[in-house]
């Protein structure tokens, strides 16, 4: 019986540890907006997570230090999860989130955009790149958007570009089979190859528990001859991939999308492996326009290291939020759901410039309309491909 | 001549499963317990390895005596502090607390280390070789990953059957308490055990690294599975076991991923190993345990 | 009447009225906060989750517990049931309003679907022993995952289309993707409710209870202590065995199904072997066969992660620093009262202090 008395005593302290007033509590007036983000700050994908956390609290830091509206951001771990997402959007609200920068990952995010629709508070997603994000088959979320682009504007640029500039003829892709981000786009690409033209040869998958080893996917390329190997995946696979090829002596044209970005500046890399591999991306971080020169060396300062694509959207998504929290003159009392018909009526009006694009405009259905960038990798360093 | 090359290649990925097998198959032969923190041992041995040749600009050799020696340590350690305690407790109490030291070590790496991934320096030229008049491409590293592995397996049977001290790590396998009868001591050849597995650990890492260039934090927790699948595969427990069965693993995986599918070379590499499991119940060279009534 | 409340309290009988117990006034204490005092959304979204995990976790103990086989891959039926269930709820929502009623219908198909496989996997595994068993179940886990990780189903008005490996299925208007590979199902309406959940561990604690005092828990048990001389005496293991697995394989595919129902998003990456092993970990902590333990272990240890969000990236460093904690403190005799030796000092010192103050 002791015993039972005690377990009860463990569930009662439990349940009080996880009960609390929602409405109780008045607090002083507030002084901030409060921003709430989730993204995988442990497990396998925290290196995307820390990215966009890092290029978050650099914009946040400068925006606060201008003096006008002051923000706070709240960023919680999903550990890259739909239903952990889902468990740190309600720690989120519980915070009392006004708006929010979303997740940083596409599956997590999936699971959390229709709440965010139903609670209606809007939500602007760094790296959440698939179209689940902002619409669902039967309906559009709306009031969550993209800095980034979505995965099948990537997969049909990349097939039209390597079409028009006759990279090659015989294309060949490797392709993460259970990531979210890499079947996308490696699907709207073969269906593009096949409406323009493009000749498919091979296409390869690995998986989580695969991803060291691509010596047999890069021998079936090499097999079947193709000349453009199409890399639709993050840089730290893809890395490996070069390596390997280069180690067998295949040295087809590399293609990548906006996740490769990030490879030249990963600690020990051998760029000279990097040579000549295009990617399509919106974010060069040694660009020579004055924003991003300012948000590269400010970066290096505050982490010692360069920022990557993440990074860069992380803290573009920052200023965006200022941009139209300021222009539409939200104030701190506001609610959640007042700020997200406002955030919706400035975005789908505003233009914004920021370190991955200019003249950056968003459609109704949240999606981000701005330019890829073709680039290609001349001595380690980006140069506009065109 | 293609069939040749992904065999090849599949003997160097299974090598290094191999490897890794050994030391799950060590540690279970005498301690009877799944070391599931194995995996995250290399990972460690990985990043000394790393610092040594990067930070402290030491010798290849060096880099890899310091990380072999790290590895060991902490095997001990682990073993000490995690382990000896239940001694007598469940196997599955110990397994739990075997997960836990894995995702220990692995969250302490990425607070340490931090998550972006690292690239492991070239420690060998970039150098292939041909045979048959250029039809086949082979590289060194695939060589020396194959080579190095046999090497560990034989100097393993070797110690365990010449040695004093790999004759009391069979006696201890059989029966503890008769071992401990005989005047060996049971809890020192334990730690012997997991010091001899944490150290092939290290090397495993650093062949590992040399193959695949790019490693995290997570970089054990995969092959770690993989490795502890060859070592059932093989017959859990027995030395030549997990080296087949690691070697087998590997060519299977290669050749599924060459000729069937891509996408489904996980499905139907874990469907062979059930088809081979239930004509051989425990592992192609396990011993079968008669029940003494 | 008077049997009834002997049957109740009786010696032997007492443990699982106690838990019955627990999980209603649990219900009933959780209940009456959100309706009164208002609970914290973060705990709200844990309230669902944590039933799932809890029947998951009972039936796993049933296998492991009661019927002494390891399993690595529990999360495996968690997953077939999850999305037979999402499949079930989503085909019918056009016909069927009720969502309860979608709610029980999937949680049923979701077990049944998962039990059929149970009985499938628990031919080749129950041949085997030990370890090989256990990895056998591993290896399923992972060829489940493997191929719901290449499923591509949609539905529109000319039917069901289906394709493998590569998404092929094109939908015409006003369609949509049921499963689409790794993305999993998607834009799932939730069901799911927390008394469904309780209801749900109430249905599992009296399937499993009745199957342990039962006949068939005497044999499963006496073929767990001894196979040899439950065999001698005319015990079929196998069977006894199997039926122990299907019986945990559809439990566990229900509470998939809820899991699955409670989330607008649910990736096969979602049920690894990290999963199975929680799972485990839940069991082993609750203690093997002990049912009301597996429920407190399972609160505890799924909560305990949640309440560390404050401490950011060492949260899990710190959930395994008290996991390992835990297991050293509980199996070994010497560190066990060592530490209550610890408890007792502060108990004393903290009743003397009180005294004090009191005089």
């Amino acid at each position: 019986m002791k015993k039972i008395v005690k377990m009860l005593l463990v569930a009662l302290l439990v349940i009080t540890a996880l009960t609390g007033c929602n409405n109780g509590g008045k607090e002083d007036e507030p002084k901030t907006i409060k921003i709430g983000l989730s993204g995988p700050l442990t497990g396998g994908a925290a290196i995307y997570g820390q990215a966009v956390k890092n290029g978050a609290m650099l914009a946040l830091a400068e925006v606060n230090a201008k003096g006008g509206l002051q923000l706070e951001i709240n960023m919680q771990d999903d550990e890259a999860d739909s239903t952990k997402a889902d468990t740190a959007y309600d720690e989120l609200l519980d915070w009392g989130m006004q708006v929010s920068m979303f997740t940083v990952t596409s599956g997590a995010g999936t699971g959390v955009a229709p709440r965010y629709d139903e609670d209606h508070i809007f939500a602007l997603t760094p790296s959440g790149s698939a179209t689940t994000l902002v619409y669902s088959d039967t309906k559009v979320y709306e009031t969550t958007f993209q800095m980034c682009f979505s995965d099948p504007n990537q997969g049909v640029g990349s097939a039209d570009y390597i079409k028009e500039h006759n990279l090659g003829t015989k294309v060949a892709i490797i392709y993460k089979s259970d990531c979210v981000y890499s079947t996308g786009i490696a699907q709207k690409f073969v269906a593009r190859a096949g409406e323009i033209g493009l000749e498919i040869v091979f296409q390869g998958a690995f998986d989580d528990s695969s991803a060291t080893d691509f010596t047999t996917q890069l021998q079936g390329a090499k097999a079947a001859g193709a000349d453009v190997l199409f890399l639709p995946i993050y840089y730290e696979p893809a890395s490996s991939i070069l390596k390997q090829a280069s180690d067998m002596g295949y040295a087809p044209i590399f293609f990548g999308v906006d996740g490769m970005d990030g490879i030249l500046t990963m600690k020990g890399f051998d760029t000279s492996l990097a040579e000549g591999v295009y990617l399509l991306t919106p974010f060069a971080a040694d660009a020579t326009d004055d924003l991003t020169v300012h948000f590269v060396t400010e970066y290096q300062k505050a982490y010692g290291e360069i920022p990557n694509q993440f990074a860069a959207d992380a803290y573009d998504v920052v200023y965006a939020l200022y941009q139209a929290l300021t222009a539409g003159n939200v104030t701190y009392d506001m609610n959640a759901q007042t700020i997200a018909d406002i955030m919706i009526a400035q975005f789908t009006t505003m233009t914004f410039d920021g370190v991955t694009g200019t003249s950056v405009t968003w459609a109704a259905n949240g999606e981000v309309s701005k330019a890829p960038k073709a680039v290609v990798i001349k001595n380690g360093v980006y140069v506009n491909a065109e | 001549m293609a069939f040749l090359s992904y065999l090849i290649n599949g003997m160097g990925l299974g090598s290094v499963y191999a490897i890794i097998a050994l030391g799950y198959t060590m540690v279970y032969g005498i301690a009877k317990m799944l070391n599931f923190a194995h995996g995250d041992v290399i990972m460690i041995g990985a990043y000394t390895a790393f610092y040594c040749l990067t930070m402290f600009k030491l010798s290849t050799f060096t880099s890899i005596i310091i990380s072999v020696v790290v590895c060991t340590i902490l095997g001990i350690i682990i073993e000490k502090f995690a382990y000896k305690p239940l001694r007598k407790a469940s196997s599955l109490s110990v397994l739990i607390t075997a997960i836990g030291i894995s995702y220990f070590l692995q969250n302490l790496a990425q607070i340490l280390f931090g998550t972006d991934p690292k690239v492991f320096p070239e420690l060998m030229r970039n150098s292939t070789f041909s045979l048959f008049k250029g039809q086949l491409t082979l590289s060194y590293k695939t060589l020396l990953t194959i080579i190095a592995c046999i090497l560990i397996m034989i100097f393993l049977t070797i110690f365990v059957n010449k040695t004093k001290t790999g004759k009391a790590m069979r006696a201890c396998s059989q029966d503890k308490e008769a071992a401990q009868l005989m005047g060996i001591n049971v809890d020192n050849t334990i730690s012997i055990t997991f010091a001899i597995g944490s150290g092939l650990a290290a090397i495993a890492a650093v062949l590992l690294c040399i193959t695949y260039s790019t490693f995290t934090p997570t970089l054990g927790s995969m092959p770690g599975i993989k490795a502890f699948t060859a070592a059932v595969f093989g017959g859990i427990g027995s030395i030549p076991g997990a080296f087949v069965g690691g070697l087998l693993l590997g060519i299977i995986e290669t050749l599924t991923k060459a000729y069937l599918s891509t996408q489904l070379s996980d499905a139907i590499v874990f469907m062979v190993l059930i088809i081979v499991l239930l004509i051989k119940p425990s592992g192609l060279l396990g011993k079968r345990i008669h029940e003494k009534v | 009447m008077e049997k009834m409340f002997k049957k109740i309290f009786d010696k032997k009988h007492i443990s699982r009225t106690v838990s019955y117990l627990i999980v209603i006034v649990g219900y009933i204490i959780i209940q009456l906060m959100m309706n009164t005092v208002g609970i914290k959304n973060l705990f709200k979204s844990l309230l669902v989750p944590t039933c799932c995990y809890i029947v998951a976790a009972l039936s796993l103990n049933l296998v492991v517990g009661v019927s002494g086989e390891l399993s690595l891959g529990h999360s495996g039926f968690m997953s077939v049931g999850a999305f037979a269930g999402i499949l079930v709820s989503g085909l019918l929502e056009p016909y069927l309003a009720m969502g309860w009623l979608r709610l029980l219908i999937a949680m049923l198909v979701g077990g049944v679907i998962a039990g059929i496989v149970g009985l499938l996997i628990s031919i080749p595994v129950l041949k085997l022993q030990g370890d090989y068993l256990a990895i056998v179940t591993l290896a399923f886990c992972q060829i489940i995952k493997s191929l719901l990780n290449n499923i591509y189903l949609g539905v529109d008005n000319n039917g069901l289309h289906f394709s493998f490996v590569q998404n092929k299925v094109v939908l015409s208007n006003g369609g949509r993707m049921l499963l689409s590979g790794p993305m999993g199902a998607t834009a799932t309406t939730r069901l799911a409710t927390f008394t469904a959940g309780f209801l749900l561990i109430l249905f599992a604690l009296l399937i499993i209870y009745n199957l342990t005092y039962s006949r068939f828990g005497r044999t499963i048990m006496a073929a767990r202590d001894n196979r040899i001389a439950a065999e001698s005496v005319g015990i079929h293991i196998r069977n006894t065995k199997m039926l122990a697995f299907v019986i945990s394989a559809i439990l566990a595919g229900m509470s998939g199904a809820l899991f699955g129902l409670n989330y607008s998003t649910l990736q096969p990456a979602k049920f690894d072997f990290n999963l199975s092993i929680l799972i485990l970990v839940y069991v082993v902590l609750g203690g093997l066969g002990n049912m009301t333990g597996t429920i407190f272990a399972t609160i505890i240890l799924y909560v305990l992660p949640e309440l560390l969000r404050g401490l950011q990236d060492y949260r899990m460093l710190i959930y395994s620093m008290i996991l390992i904690l835990i297991m050293l403190v509980t199996n070994n005799q010497s560190l066990k009262e060592k530490v209550e030796a610890l408890i007792l000092k502060i108990k004393t010192r903290f009743l003397k202090k009180g005294s004090v103050a009191n005089d």
